[in-house]
């Protein structure tokens, strides 16, 4: 059956979360308790349960909360189908662009082989990159927001098409009237004054790999040379930021963000997210590692340890946000009334159907994980998608198409995870990579409480001024 | 509400019927990016 709530208890608060409506309740225990055994319309058999246990004056009034919950369509909402709004096929609107198939790092977790994604090092070449702006405005239709992101290896390694992409891009905006954003990710030993100035001339988004403590990065991200990186990295991303103060940079339009990695090694990487803090940025992730059969991955055993964890860092996060020093964590941002739509909650990441990657050579892969991977390839610039099937397989595989997600509670907040991730566990997109999801649930139960907590606290302040 | 404290004003069933511009931002899971996943995004609207 379809879960249609879900309950749980953060740092000591109760919280309900209505699935098919998204309402987010703060509860008392007694209520916690009592939706054990409440559907909806069993208030005989809810006291007959708890009489024992609670007043029956209090189990009344706690009933006649629930009907006006139900009355209000925050509790027990309809289920969700797939709305008309889902369109049929995708309209492709985004682009990661292999820039460079190379890397001057050998980070110890790299899926894409130190960069080459198991074929040969190789750059982009202009030529493609500007072919790929022709085909992302040719196939996104009416969209008008667009973009692409210049990825590796390590894009800066290749600057020269870096920039023919860029201009061409913003020339291709004025005659189309589309809208490029444009972001580049960099583990930041390249990112001298002269490619920052450029990059924040033309308006791009930044994430920049660090790994939180020094000695974390460096064991992870040694260099060709098996040097440790945190030192440059580190003093090219304060560069970097410094120079990026006092202007219109902000999340949702063109953001600076700091992204590491977790490892087996780093459990306690809340210590991790603080340093980067303290180190003065303060737009943050931390993602756990996606590796099969590695010392470094994690399994169904790492669970309780990495759950732990993220307590932790939730407490962190709020004592620091308390203290009037808080920080963006990208997990735990979350907009529980503006949220993004069913139909979009549905296309998920877009991998396949909304979102393509352009291997250096100009093929096309459904994300920029499964580049190199056989099977995968949907055709290339110069003749187009040729598989056809493909993208459709994509396009129906979400939530509620997968036999695993689609009774589970976090269905909506986390589109089913990575297809990339679930090919690489399961050899097939439509079976989740598990562990992968256990972490999402957690996560996603940090962010409510996180969410609820500010909401509260807001409340409260609203309160005592009135 | 004595019991029950309701933190936000969903939107979610309504979206049903007026969603689906696509104008929002990707949102990529893998974690070499961003792995924002759609929870944690906001709609463009």
């Amino acid at each position: 059956m379809k879960a249609r709530i879900h309950k749980f208890v953060q740092n000591g608060t109760y919280i309900l979360l209505d699935i098919n409506s998204g309402a987010v309740h703060v509860i008392d225990k007694m209520i916690y308790d009592i939706m054990d055994t409440f559907t909806g319309g069993n208030d005989a058999e809810v006291i007959a349960v708890w009489e024992n246990t609670y007043k029956k004056a209090d189990l009344a009034e706690a009933l006649n909360e629930l009907h006006a919950l139900m009355d209000e369509g925050e509790l027990f909402a309809p289920d969700i189908d797939v709305p008309p709004t889902f369109k049929q096929k995708g309209l492709v609107k985004s682009l990661c662009l292999m820039i460079a198939q190379d890397c001057n790092l050998r980070c110890k977790y790299c899926f894409g082989d130190g960069g080459s994604y198991g074929q040969e090092r190789a750059i982009m070449s202009p030529e493609t990159g500007m072919k790929a702006v022709d085909f992302l405005i040719k196939s996104s239709g009416p969209r008008k927001h667009l973009e692409m992101d210049f990825f590796g290896g390590e894009p800066l390694i290749n600057m020269k098409t870096v920039k023919a992409v860029t201009e061409y891009a913003r020339k291709r905006e004025q005659e189309t009237g589309k809208k490029f954003k444009l972001t580049l990710t960099t583990n930041g030993l390249l990112l001298n004054d002269e490619n920052i100035k450029w990059l924040n001339d033309n308006n791009f988004s930044l994430v920049l790999s660090l790994d939180g403590r020094k000695e974390v990065h460096d064991a992870m991200r040694p260099d060709v040379g098996g040097n440790g990186s945190y030192d440059r990295a580190l003093r090219n991303f304060h560069k970097c930021l410094d120079s990026r103060k006092g202007g219109e940079w902000d999340y949702r339009g063109v953001y600076t963000y700091l992204r590491g990695t977790y490892t087996k090694k780093n459990m306690d990487f809340t210590k991790d997210v603080l340093s980067m803090n303290d180190e003065g940025f303060d737009i943050l992730s931390m993602e756990p590692v996606v590796l099969k059969d590695s010392p470094l991955g994690f399994t169904e055993e790492d669970l309780p340890r990495i759950r732990e964890e993220y307590d932790k860092l939730t407490d962190a996060y709020m004592q620091r946000h308390r203290e009037g020093r808080g920080f963006f964590f990208f997990h735990f941002n979350m907009d529980l009334s503006n949220g993004p739509c069913v139909a979009k909650r549905l296309s998920g990441c877009g991998a396949g159907h909304e979102y393509f990657a352009v291997a250096e050579n100009g093929d096309l892969y459904p994300c920029h994980q499964f580049v190199g991977r056989e099977g995968y390839r949907l055709g290339s610039l110069d003749e187009g998608v040729t598989n056809t099937e493909l993208p459709a397989y994509f396009r129906e595989s979400h939530v509620l198409n997968k036999e695993k997600c689609r009774d589970c509670w976090s269905r909506f907040f986390c589109s089913g995870g990575c297809h990339a991730n679930a090919d690489l566990f399961h050899g097939d997109i439509r079976k989740p990579y598990e562990v992968g999801c256990e972490i999402q649930k957690k996560r996603l139960e940090c962010a409510i409480y996180v969410q609820a907590m500010l909401e509260l606290e807001k409340l409260e302040k609203e309160d005592e001024t009135a | 509400m004595k019991h029950i404290k309701t933190v936000n004003k969903p939107s979610m069933q309504k979206t049903l019927k007026t969603g689906g511009c696509g104008e929002c931002q990707a949102s990529c899971q893998s974690a070499c990016k961003t792995s924002c996943t759609v929870g944690n995004q906001v709609c463009e609207k």
